[in-house]
């Protein structure tokens, strides 16, 4: 390193810089930590026609595991390995950088991507499709959640999971390996006649989606969180059911 | 604006050097470059500092203001109102003198990039459309502060392993050509490190150009070095729709 001396100033005198890897590691520490807490602790996500997303679904086709166990593996997985938080983990957790200019204390052995562990977050497209999978029980359950004992109605739940999903399949639609899948992979976005391709087409659409994909990704992820502590008052009778009709 | 503003100035060489203050009196619209240069002329005629263009054109004015890796013709001093103002050399690349660093070594991993190769001759017809993310890249004007920020040459100083931001979307560049025949993933992959990059975007921040390194040329290279070889099945149907 020739330069004498490191800068000292992460960003312009007296910006907060540290503020964002602090939330990142607050946020997502806690959700872990509650993640953690439902796989150990609590045996049903279920509350009549409810179902919390954490517990879904609830088929195991005769395989033995923590009910919440089960699934959470793929979106937890998901998540970690998505481009997104990939920013957001190196930054709170490894400090790598902890935000840009910002010196970091260990110099030698930084491997990036290259090499076990963090060479795996190249499997990201693979649970991308297991996430699909699990997206498709989620919205059945969407769908459950407005059909009661009496027919068609609509509660407080059924908004909340409703929401909740549409949620995820915004964020699992902006991903960047899915972006990548349906038409960034290509250089040729037009056809003979010079109109444009489908890809092309899907391509733009998947883009604009993935412009908020970090948006998309924190409010899914609170989507999920509120939805089960919502369920799970349910099914401790904290709170009564609101039906609206 | 006050009457008067102070800079911090970073004098030295490869052996060393300091911050050197100087006041300067405050000029409207006045840039970084231009407080520079009043320094020049009336305080430190061997003040050295590289520029050329004084329009954020040619990339010759990279340095570090604040903590923060700017071009200095872009950067106007009232954005520092009542602070002093830190000017130093870009951090990851050796110092020739004051503010102006050695960056020839960016040059040399542009050359061993393969170049354009073409399936036809030219001249030839493309769509806009075909080009668009081609032509977000031809927006580099090689000023390297995205070099100088990313952590892995900055702070890891892994210059051996990974070739940085600037060499990666030259490379997508090249590799999203709907003519282009070469491939390049290989040496992404192997020589020039896509690997060593977490996306931590502070390449995208710092751009002068507004280029979104990350989003539109690192993300999808990985993704593409993902496709060859973390993915061999999807890879191959992608292929045959291509
Ligand atoms: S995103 Fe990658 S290339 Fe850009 S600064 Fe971060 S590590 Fe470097
Ligand atoms: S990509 Fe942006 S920051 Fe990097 S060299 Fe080009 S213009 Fe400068
Ligand atoms: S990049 Fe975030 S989910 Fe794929
Ligand atoms: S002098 Fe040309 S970019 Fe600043």
């Amino acid at each position: 390193m020739a330069q004498p001396a490191q800068a000292v100033h992460g960003g312009k005198t007296g910006s907060a810089w540290w503020v964002e890897p602090y939330l990142t590691v607050l946020a997502l520490g806690l959700f872990g930590l509650y993640s953690i807490w439902l796989v150990f602790f609590q045996h049903t996500g279920q509350f009549h026609n409810y179902l919390s997303p954490f517990f879904s679904p609830t088929q195991s086709w005769g395989i033995k595991v923590l009910p919440a166990l089960w699934v959470l593996w793929v979106p937890l997985l998901f998540r970690a390995t998505c481009y997104y938080y990939r920013k957001e983990i190196y930054r709170g957790f490894f400090h790598d950088p902890m935000a840009c200019g910002i010196p970091e204390s260990r110099r030698k052995f930084y491997f990036g991507e290259t090499r076990f562990p963090f060479i795996w977050t190249n499997l990201h497209r693979w649970f991308w499709y297991l996430a699909l999978v699990v997206l498709v029980f989620l919205w059945i359950d969407a769908i459950r959640a407005f059909i009661f004992p009496n027919g068609f109605g609509v509660g407080l739940g059924s908004i909340i999971m409703l929401v909740n999903v549409v949620l995820l399949t915004l964020y699992s639609l902006s991903c960047h390996a899915f972006r990548h899948l349906v038409g960034g992979g290509s250089t040729r976005f037009s056809c003979a006649d010079g109109s444009p391709t489908t890809r092309y087409k899907l391509w733009r659409t998947v883009s604009d989606l993935n412009q908020r994909h970090g948006l998309f990704a924190w409010i899914s992820m609170f989507s999920v969180w509120f939805t089960d502590v919502y369920i799970r008052m349910l099914i401790y009778g904290v709170i009564h059911p609101v039906r609206f009709f | 604006m006050a009457e008067e503003i102070t800079l911090s100035v970073f004098r030295g060489d490869r052996s060393g050097g300091r911050e050197q203050e100087y006041k300067i009196p405050a000029m409207t619209g006045m840039v970084v470059l231009d407080a520079l240069h009043y320094i020049q002329a009336h305080q430190a005629p061997d003040l050295a500092v590289r520029w050329n263009c004084k329009a954020a054109h040619c990339g010759s004015c990279s340095a570090e203001i604040n903590g923060s890796a700017k071009l200095l013709c872009k950067t106007r001093v009232d954005d520092y109102e009542n602070e002093v103002i830190h000017v130093r050399p870009m951090h990851t690349f050796p110092v020739i003198k004051d503010l102006v660093t050695d960056v020839s070594w960016n040059y040399e991993k542009l050359r061993q990039i393969p170049a354009f190769q073409p399936a036809i001759n030219a001249p030839f017809t493309l769509q806009q459309r075909d080009v668009d993310r081609l032509q977000e890249f031809r927006r580099c004007i090689e000023c390297f502060l995205c070099q100088n920020i990313c952590h892995v040459l900055r702070d890891h100083d892994a210059k051996d392993a990974y070739w940085g931001p600037r060499m990666m979307i030259r490379i997508s560049e090249l590799q999203m050509h709907p003519l282009d025949t070469a491939d390049r993933l290989d040496l992404l992959k192997g020589a020039a490190g896509i690997g060593y990059c977490n996306i931590t975007k502070c390449c995208t921040v710092v751009c002068p150009q507004g280029i979104n390194i990350t989003e539109n040329g690192i993300i999808p290279m990985k993704e593409s070095v993902a496709d060859k070889y973390f993915d061999p099945l999807g890879g191959l149907v992608r292929k045959m729709h291509k």
